[in-house]
Parts: C-alpha cells; sequence; structure tokens
C-alpha cells in the first residue's frame, strides 16, 4: 500500500527538506506511523490524544478527513495524502 | 519588512469592510523565494464569526495546490479584527504555522480609519514589522530580482 504524502513546510524539518514522502498503511494512523518510523517526532505535530491535532488538516485525495473517520480514514494504494497547517485565528 | 503594491492593501482593507462585522480572511501568494506578495486570493471564513475566522479546509487545499502548481507561496496570510487592534490574538499565534509567511492584520473597528500591521510569527514569537506601501514593485528596492545573480 504505498501512498504519496505531501508535507507542509513547517514540518520538513522531520523529512530533511523533502516536499513529499513514500509512505505504507491502510489508514491516516497507520500512515502517520508509518512516516514518523521513519521521520521521529512528526507524529506529535498531527496527533494528540489518539485523534488528528486541531492545528493541522490532513486530506485523503481531495477529502478532508476529518469529514471522512479522521485517523481511521481508509487510505488505498496510490492515494495522495496531503498535510496542511489549518490557517485559522481570532479575536482572543 | 513587508513591502507591498498599494492596490493589495486596498483590497484587503476592501475585502475586511466588506464582511464586516465578521472577520475577513484571505492569502496573498507569490512566486517561491520572492518575498514578493502579487496573487491574492479572498478566503471563504468558514467561522462566518466576528471572532474568529478559518479558511475551509476544502477552499484550502485547491488553493495551496494551485500555488504548488505554479511555484508559489503564501507570502501573506491576512485577516481582519473587527472590535480590537491589529494585533495577533493569543489563537492567532497558536494557529500561525507558515514560517515564511507575513501574518497581516487589518482592524476595522473604526469606521472611518483603519489599521493594518505586519507580522512575523514563529514557534509562537511575534515580531511586528514595518509595511512599506509602494505602488509598483518594479521601483522598489527589495525581493529576489534585486539580488545578484552568484556565479
Amino acid at each position: 500500500m504505498a501512498v504519496n504524502v505531501s508535507i507542509p513546510t513547517i514540518l520538513r524539518s522531520y523529512t530533511g527538506g523533502q516536499k513529499s514522502v513514500e509512505a505504507s498503511g491502510s489508514t491516516v494512523a497507520e500512515v502517520i506511523n508509518d512516516i514518523d518510523s521513519r521521520n521521529g517526532g512528526i507524529k506529535d505535530r498531527l496527533v494528540k490524544e489518539d485523534g488528528l491535532h486541531r492545528f493541522v488538516n490532513v486530506y485523503v485525495n481531495d477529502e478532508d478527513v476529518r469529514f471522512v473517520g479522521g485517523l481511521e480514514a481508509s487510505v488505498a494504494d496510490g492515494d495522495s495524502v496531503t498535510i496542511l497547517p489549518a490557517v485559522a485565528g481570532g479575536m482572543r | 519588512m513587508l513591502v507591498i503594491q498599494r492596490d493589495l492593501v486596498d483590497r484587503m482593507v476592501a475585502h475586511a469592510r466588506r464582511d464586516h462585522p465578521d472577520e475577513a480572511c484571505g492569502v496573498i501568494a507569490g512566486p517561491e523565494g520572492s518575498d514578493r506578495p502579487e496573487r491574492m486570493v479572498e478566503m471563504v471564513n468558514a467561522e462566518r464569526s466576528p471572532t474568529f475566522y478559518r479558511f475551509d479546509s476544502g477552499e484550502q487545499l485547491r488553493v495551496w495546490r494551485e500555488m504548488d502548481a505554479a511555484d508559489e507561496e503564501p507570502v501573506v496570510i491576512y485577516h481582519s479584527h473587527t472590535a480590537t487592534e491589529a494585533y495577533p490574538s493569543r489563537t492567532d499565534i497558536s494557529y500561525a504555522s507558515e514560517p515564511y509567511a507575513h501574518y497581516v492584520l487589518v482592524s476595522t473597528r473604526d469606521p472611518n480609519s483603519y489599521e493594518l500591521r505586519s507580522y512575523r510569527i514563529v514557534d509562537g514569537v511575534v515580531t511586528e514589522e514595518p509595511v512599506d506601501v509602494v505602488e509598483s514593485y518594479m521601483f522598489a528596492h527589495t525581493g529576489g530580482d534585486d539580488v545578484p545573480d552568484g556565479e
């Protein structure tokens, strides 16, 4: 199950500057664990208490995984996974 | 320092005024490494709120892909504060995660004048920077074009 994972600028320090990495897994959680096994520390920036960190968006192809099962969202061979920083804020 | 063309400043302020009292937000893309904001994209505030903003995640994916395909990056990320000053809030700081972006805040609390300020926000540290509004980048002494080609 090979997928391409696109890494945002802020997390490229974990991937030796690479914009994308290959990974395997059949769910988003498995893909993140697989990336973390070779780029230690990146998981802590993505996942908190078994849920996705609110500061990041993760997509499988065009789908925000928050709407399709979160970390349990399924990933198929050839899918592309995109990680983006969530852009948000407010007056407080 | 943020060097930015006046027409882009005017458009950010117009966007903020139009969405007032809700917060407005958007991005200005520029060529990778140029530090020059060129292409403004007004984003939907998915929260439609006077106290909070969030890029719609689907729209953000499309816009970030467009930038990637055009070798652009987000040079400016802007949003408005509609009742407070143009200074990053704790929430703004906690979310800021584009290390090369200028975070621009526009305050529309005064109906007769606006306040526009720019910041770098890296690892939770806010640094305000001067804003140089220029009529055209052609004559402004900044950006990648001014760096002599190294051999």
